[in-house]
C-alpha cells in the first residue's frame, strides 16, 4: 500500500513502513530554538544532556526573531544564555539582525522538500511549504532534540485538499488561506497533515506557498503540506526525483474540495482567525494601523507588492503603516531596489527583520479600541495588543492604510 | 522520583461558559506571553489561567491534586512550555479535554502531565468541584455524577508518563 506525503517523509526518516496512529521515532535533520524558549532548551539540555551533550553541532542551531534586538532584560538574559552556551558547543547562532528562524532555514537551504525540522516556533510547520517535515514543539521535545537527533511523533491521519479554480484579481495566496480558515471549523482538520492539489498549486509561488502553511497552525492542522511544483523545486536546485510526492495509491482519511475561483479579498475579524468574511462586509471600519509582516506576510514578494502598490501613495492621516521584512536578506534587496524608499515616502515605518507584531512588540502593540489590519496569523484577544486585529492580505493592509478604513485593494484609485 | 499511576483522583474545575465546556482555550489564555521570559517552574503557577476569562482566580484557588477538565482544541496556539508548567507548578494532576492541540498534547506527555481526550464528553456530565477518577490505562473518567469513555493513554505516551518525563524515558530505554 501507498503512503501520504507525511507517511513518506517519516518513513525516510527512520519511521520504518507506517501509518496513521503510530507513534514513531524519526530522526531529525534541523534541530532549532529560538529565543523564545530557546533558555528553556538550553537548561533541559544542561539538566540532561551530560558532558557532551549536542548530538550533532552541525545540524543544531539558534535562531533569534522574537525580541529583536532585546528590548526586555529577560529576553537579553535568555538571548545572552543561549550565546554562551552555543559558544561553548560550537553552534551557529542566527542573531537578532537574520530575522524570523523559519524563513532563514528554508532560505540558507538547510530545509529541503522532503526534509525534516523542528523547533520551538509554534508556526514551524511552514515547511509544509516546500514539501518538508516542520513542528512547532516545546522546550522539553526540542532540547531532547538537540541531544539526541530524534523526536517521538504520532503519524498523523492524511487529508487531500483539492483547490478548484483560480483565484480572481486582487486575490492573494492569503485571500486562499482565509478561504480555508473560514470553510473549515477548525476542529475538522485538528491534528490531519494537509495535502493540498489543483490547478493553483501547480503555479503557484514559494512565497504563496509560505502564507498558506505558515497558517496551517491556525487551521489546527499538523501541517499544510505542498507537493513541490517547478518553482519551488527550483529555489532548491532540486529535481522531481529528489522530492517527496505521495504515492498513487495513498489513503487518504477524508477529501475536500474548496473552489478558490475568482476568489475576492477576504478579512478574519476579531476574536479568532475563523470569522472570515469578504473586506466589503467591513467597508465602514476605520482603522488606526496597519501590520505588513511576520511568517505569513513577510517575504520579498510580499514587500515588492507593498512597495508597488504604496509608491506614489500616502498613508491616511492618523493611521500608523508598519512594515517589517521577514530576514535580513529580503531587507537587503528592499535597499537595493528602492522599495524602503517608496514605503517611506508614502509614510510607513519600516523595522529591522523579526516577528514583528506578534510576539509581544518588536514594532509596537494596539492598545484598548485600537484597530489593525495585520497580515500576520492571529487575531486573538490579546495576540497583538488589546485593541482588534483584522488579518488580511498586503492589498488589502494597503489599501486599508491609504484610507483609512478596511478596504479591498481594487477600491485603491488607479489599480 | 515521584510515583507514577495510572489511576488518578481528586477535585475536578470544570471550565465552562454559558453551561457549555470552554472549547479553544488557547496557550495565551492558559499562560499570557507577557510571562514568557520566565524560565522558574516554581514562579509559573501563579499566571496559569490568568488571561481566561472567568478563571483568573484560578492559580490563587486550585490546590494540589486538581484536575481539569474542559471542551475540544484545549491548548491550541503557541508551543510554550509554560502553559504546561504552570500547571505541574500547582500540582494540578491531570488536565482532561475533549481534544487537544498537537503540540500540547505532547508537551504535556513529555512532561509527564496526564492529559486525557474524551471526545465524547457531554457538557453537563460532571458537576464544578466533583470528586472525581480517572484512569488512563482504559481512559474512563468516573465520578457521583456518571461515567464516561475516552482514549486509553497507550504505546510511545504512556511509557513516557510512567518513566516520569521524555529524559526519564530515554535514560531507562
Amino acid at each position: 500500500m501507498g503512503g501520504t506525503m507525511m507517511e513518506k517523509i517519516l518513513s525516510s526518516h527512520g519511521a520504518g513502513d507506517c501509518r496513521p496512529g503510530d507513534e514513531v521515532w524519526i530522526g531529525i535533520d534541523n534541530r532549532t530554538a529560538r529565543d523564545f524558549a530557546g533558555a528553556s532548551v538550553v537548561a533541559n539540555v544542561e539538566k540532561n544532556g551530560g558532558a557532551k551533550p549536542i548530538a550533532d553541532p552541525s545540524r543544531t542551531f539558534f535562531t533569534f526573531d522574537c525580541n529583536v534586538p532585546a528590548n526586555t532584560i529577560p529576553y537579553a538574559d535568555n538571548q545572552q544564555t543561549i550565546r554562551n552556551f552555543a559558544r561553548k558547543h560550537g553552534l551557529k547562532v542566527f542573531d537578532v539582525d537574520a530575522g524570523i528562524g523559519s524563513h532563514v532555514v528554508i532560505e540558507n537551504r538547510l530545509a529541503r522538500p522532503g526534509s525534516t525540522t523542528v523547533g520551538t516556533d509554534s508556526h514551524l510547520n511552514i515547511m509544509g511549504a516546500i514539501g518538508a517535515f516542520g513542528q512547532g514543539m516545546g522546550d522539553v521535545d526540542i532540547a531532547f532534540s538537540f541531544v539526541s537527533g530524534r523526536v517521538w511523533f504520532e503519524v498523523p491521519p492524511s487529508v487531500k485538499l483539492v483547490l478548484e479554480g483560480i483565484p480572481g484579481a486582487g486575490a492573494e495566496a492569503k485571500d486562499v488561506a482565509l478561504t480555508i480558515l473560514g470553510r473549515f471549523n477548525h476542529h475538522e482538520l485538528l491534528g490531519k497533515s494537509v495535502e493540498v492539489y489543483g490547478e493553483w498549486v501547480e503555479r503557484a509561488t514559494l512565497s504563496d506557498f509560505i502564507t498558506i502553511a505558515s497558517q496551517g497552525t491556525e487551521m489546527g492542522a499538523v501541517t499544510i503540506l505542498f507537493p513541490p511544483n517547478r518553482n519551488v523545486l527550483d529555489y532548491f536546485g532540486m529535481t522531481e526525483a529528489e522530492a517527496v510526492y505521495a504515492d498513487p495509491d495513498a489513503t487518504y482519511e477524508a477529501e475536500y474540495r474548496v473552489s478558490i475561483d475568482g476568489l475576492k479579498p477576504l478579512v478574519a475579524a476579531p476574536p479568532n482567525p475563523n470569522n472570515v468574511h469578504p473586506v466589503s462586509q467591513y467597508s465602514d471600519v476605520r482603522i488606526d494601523g496597519a501590520f505588513i509582516g511576520s511568517c505569513t506576510n513577510g517575504t520579498l514578494d510580499d514587500m515588492r507588492l507593498a512597495a508597488k502598490l504604496l509608491k506614489g501613495r500616502k498613508v491616511a492621516p492618523g493611521v500608523m503603516l508598519k512594515v517589517v521584512p521577514a530576514t535580513r536578506s529580503v531587507w537587503r534587496t528592499m535597499m537595493k531596489e528602492g522599495l524602503i524608499d517608496d514605503i517611506f515616502e508614502a509614510g510607513g515605518i519600516i523595522s529591522n527583520p523579526g516577528c514583528g507584531g506578534c510576539a509581544s512588540g518588536q514594532i509596537g502593540m494596539t492598545g484598548r479600541g485600537e484597530v489593525q489590519v495585520s497580515t500576520s496569523n492571529r487575531n486573538f484577544t490579546g495576540k497583538q495588543g488589546a485593541g482588534d486585529t483584522y488579518l488580511a492580505g498586503v492589498g488589502t493592509a494597503v489599501a486599508s492604510a491609504v484610507l483609512g478604513r478596511i478596504a479591498g485593494v481594487g477600491e485603491l484609485e488607479g489599480v | 522520583m515521584e510515583k507514577r499511576t495510572l489511576v488518578l483522583k481528586g477535585r475536578l474545575w470544570v471550565l465552562s461558559r454559558d453551561g457549555e465546556l470552554i472549547s479553544d482555550i488557547d496557550t495565551d489564555m492558559i499562560y499570557h506571553n507577557a510571562h514568557l521570559a520566565v524560565t522558574d517552574v516554581s514562579k509559573m503557577g501563579q499566571y496559569a489561567f490568568g488571561n481566561l476569562k472567568g478563571y483568573e482566580e484560578f492559580a490563587k484557588q486550585a490546590r494540589p491534586g486538581d484536575m481539569v477538565l474542559a471542551g475540544a482544541n484545549f491548548g491550541s496556539g503557541s508551543s510554550r512550555q509554560h502553559a504546561v508548567d504552570c500547571f505541574k507548578a500547582l500540582g494540578v494532576q491531570a488536565v482532561i479535554a475533549r481534544s487537544f492541540g498537537a503540540i500540547y498534547k505532547r508537551n504535556a506527555i513529555n512532561s509527564a502531565l496526564p492529559v486525557l481526550e474524551i471526545p465524547a464528553l457531554a457538557d453537563k456530565a460532571f458537576a464544578h468541584f466533583e470528586q472525581v477518577e480517572i484512569d488512563l490505562g482504559t481512559g474512563t473518567l468516573r465520578g457521583p455524577s456518571g461515567s464516561v469513555q475516552g482514549k486509553p493513554m497507550s504505546g510511545v505516551a504512556r511509557d513516557i508518563y510512567m518513566a516520569g518525563g521524555l529524559f526519564e524515558f530515554a535514560r531507562g530505554e
